[in-house]
């Protein structure tokens, strides 16, 4: 009886709390495709907002993927080796380095923002092109790429495996290919995971930074807000939502997958 | 053109010390000689420098500054561990957890651009030579302490190494396991005549496996020698209390015999010395009827071991002598008797610290 109770206890919270994070989603998603929000879902149920949204802000979906899975390349390039190096290396530089690359972490985006921009306000080109976003996203995001790497490193004797191919006689990059990359892989999935999701919704630095033709998903959204009928901007986070949970759910089956192989 | 026996390079390391980033000292500036095909072990306890003198000759880590290691006479010190052709057995054994055990062995085969079928043979010989045949497609995390074991040798052998190195291979095994293994090894190395480096701090092992043993302490060479020759004639009381279980007495030296308080101990000679340490064996010392020896003393405790029993004996020498005897004589605790030792058994040690 007392367990009973208990469980039902449990059970109601997890309930509320779930409907709290959910509910002002629905919500919000449901305004989307009703005709007139203010008079409710009986005023009719409408696919026109969703066109619309479409027609005014294809643009800035496509280059917030673009930009979101460019991040991804530019840590997976520079970020693996750099875990791996990181890793390998004892002594005070990488300490260093290893702090300074989390810093990101701490700074707020409007800062990190201001820097690229007065770093970079003599090359009007890259600052008017999606590159210098391209840039902001990758200097916030890599430290989820490094750190996550690195976790995996730790629960595997990386320098021991890397000896022992170096020992059978595979050169550096052999080794990294063979042998570091292939151990690395559930860090390398859930740093990606993170990384992908946080370039995609990425709003403060990213609002600092855009011009008006390199508008990100977030700032379309912002911008519908501000200026456009509720119902518009609400078509725009059920966009935002359709393309986003696929994307969630195949990367965490993925790493799913892989963690049980 | 002569081919010296056995197979594999003689390597030979040059005044090589290693002094870490953080000023540690681990190896004094060393020289040794590694013949072509021998077995040398490098024994002692742990932080002695046998590690970092193995990584030295493997090429992971670089001498300080003046050492230089040479495979057959040319200079490797340079060079690194994937061009000197070196097999490796690590204590983690550090097996490819994203490997099938086929190409754990094939691995190193597969970097020298070996067709596969040619390939595939070498890993079935060695497979066959280590007995691990069925487990070919297994990953290593489905493999047992030992099975991972022969694996890292199949594939240490499987590149036909200049040298093969161990660094404590069979530490990370149960003790039953590690003298089975033990065996195996052994047979293994001699069947294949290469010259290895087997790194241990196990006395045992050493004295199975060893052509010679290299005794370290505290980052220097203590001795070199046959397994005989380090446990009958230690050069320093370190090495002969810790190969095996030693008697050392001090006690002075007169007309060739140890004064001791249970009588005098012939050593051989006609020397005197007014404070001598000397090195008897326990299992050199003959139980026999008090009198019947120079020597006499009071039993202690007797334990039974098996194969032997151990006696601590108390008035022979100023501290409990330990004995061995054999498991078939009978004595008791409290028990007068004499102790018969040869004068070839007793060893006198350099008397330092």
């Amino acid at each position: 009886m007392r367990d009973r109770l208990i469980f039902t206890g449990q059970l109601l919270f997890t309930l509320l709390v779930a409907a709290f994070l959910v509910v002002p989603a629905i919500l919000s998603i449901s305004a989307g495709v009703t005709v007139n929000y203010f008079r409710g879902i009986s005023s009719g149920v409408t696919l026109q907002w969703v066109f619309q949204v479409w027609e005014l802000y294809a643009g800035t979906i496509l280059l917030s993927f673009v930009i979101a899975f460019a991040t991804l390349a530019a840590t997976l390039v520079a970020g693996v080796p750099a875990a791996y190096a990181l890793h390998v290396r004892a002594g005070r530089l990488s300490r260093i380095i290893e702090e300074v690359i989390t810093l990101p972490l701490a700074i707020p985006g409007l800062a990190i923002a201001l820097a690229l921009l007065f770093t970079y306000q003599g090359f009007s080109d890259f600052r008017r092109s999606w590159l210098f976003i391209l840039t902001g996203h990758v200097i916030y995001t890599m430290p989820f790429m490094v750190r996550s790497v690195m976790a995996v490193f730790a629960t595997i004797d990386i320098k021991t495996l890397d000896e022992g191919a170096a020992s059978l006689g595979a050169p550096p990059w052999r080794r990294f290919r063979d042998v570091i990359v292939p151990n690395a892989v559930p860090g390398i999935l859930a740093g990606s995971l993170m990384v992908v999701t946080l370039s995609l919704g990425e709003f403060n630095l990213t609002w600092m930074l855009h011009t008006p033709l390199t508008k990100t998903l977030p700032i379309g959204l912002a911008d519908s807000y501000a200026s456009m009928r509720l119902e518009v901007a609400s078509a725009y986070t059920l966009i935002f939502f359709v393309m986003i949970i696929p994307l969630l759910v195949a990367m965490q089956m993925f790493a799913d997958q892989e963690q049980k192989r | 053109m002569s081919v010296p026996a056995g197979h594999g390079v003689s390597v030979r390391i040059e005044a090589c010390g290693k002094t870490f980033a953080d000023g540690t000292r681990a190896l004094e500036p060393a020289t040794l000689d590694i013949a072509r095909g021998e077995t040398l072990v490098l024994l002692g306890p742990s932080g002695c420098g046998k590690t970092t003198m193995l990584r030295i000759i493997a090429g992971l880590e670089l001498p300080d500054a003046g050492g230089r290691v040479l495979f057959d006479g040319n200079d490797m010190t340079s060079v690194p561990i994937e061009r000197r052709n070196v097999g490796m057995v690590f204590q983690s054994y550090a097996l490819f957890p994203n490997m099938s055990v086929a190409d754990n062995i094939g691995y190193g085969l597969k970097i020298r651009g070996m067709a596969r079928q040619e390939r595939a043979a070498r890993v079935a010989e060695l497979v066959a030579l280590t007995n691990i045949s069925g487990l070919e497609n297994r990953r290593v995390d489905q493999l047992s302490g030992g099975q991972r074991q022969r694996v890292a040798l199949a594939r240490a052998v499987a590149i036909r190494p200049g040298i093969l190195l161990l660094d404590e291979p069979l530490t990370a095994l149960d003790a039953a396991l590690r003298d089975r293994l033990r065996g195996e090894l052994n047979r293994l190395l001699r069947a294949l005549g290469i010259t290895t480096i087997y790194v241990t701090h196990d006395q045992s092992e050493a004295m199975e496996l060893g052509d010679r043993i290299v005794v370290m302490q505290r980052g220097s060479i203590a001795q070199i020698g046959t397994p005989r020759e380090i446990y009958f004639k230690p050069k320093n009381r370190f090495v002969a209390e810790f190969i095996g279980a030693a008697n050392i007495i001090e006690a002075p030296v007169e007309n060739g015999e140890l004064v001791l308080p249970g009588g005098r101990q012939p050593i051989g000679g006609e020397a005197s010395q007014a404070a001598a340490v000397a090195m008897i064996r326990p299992e050199t010392i003959g139980v026999v009827e008090e009198g019947a020896a120079p020597l006499s003393g009071t039993i202690d405790s007797v334990s039974f071991i098996g194969d032997r029993q151990r006696m601590l004996v108390s008035g022979a020498s100023d501290k409990v002598l330990t004995v061995d005897a054999p498991n078939t004589i009978k004595a008791q605790a409290g028990e007068r008797i004499g102790l018969l030792i040869a004068a070839e058994a007793v060893r006198l040690l350099p008397s330092e610290n």
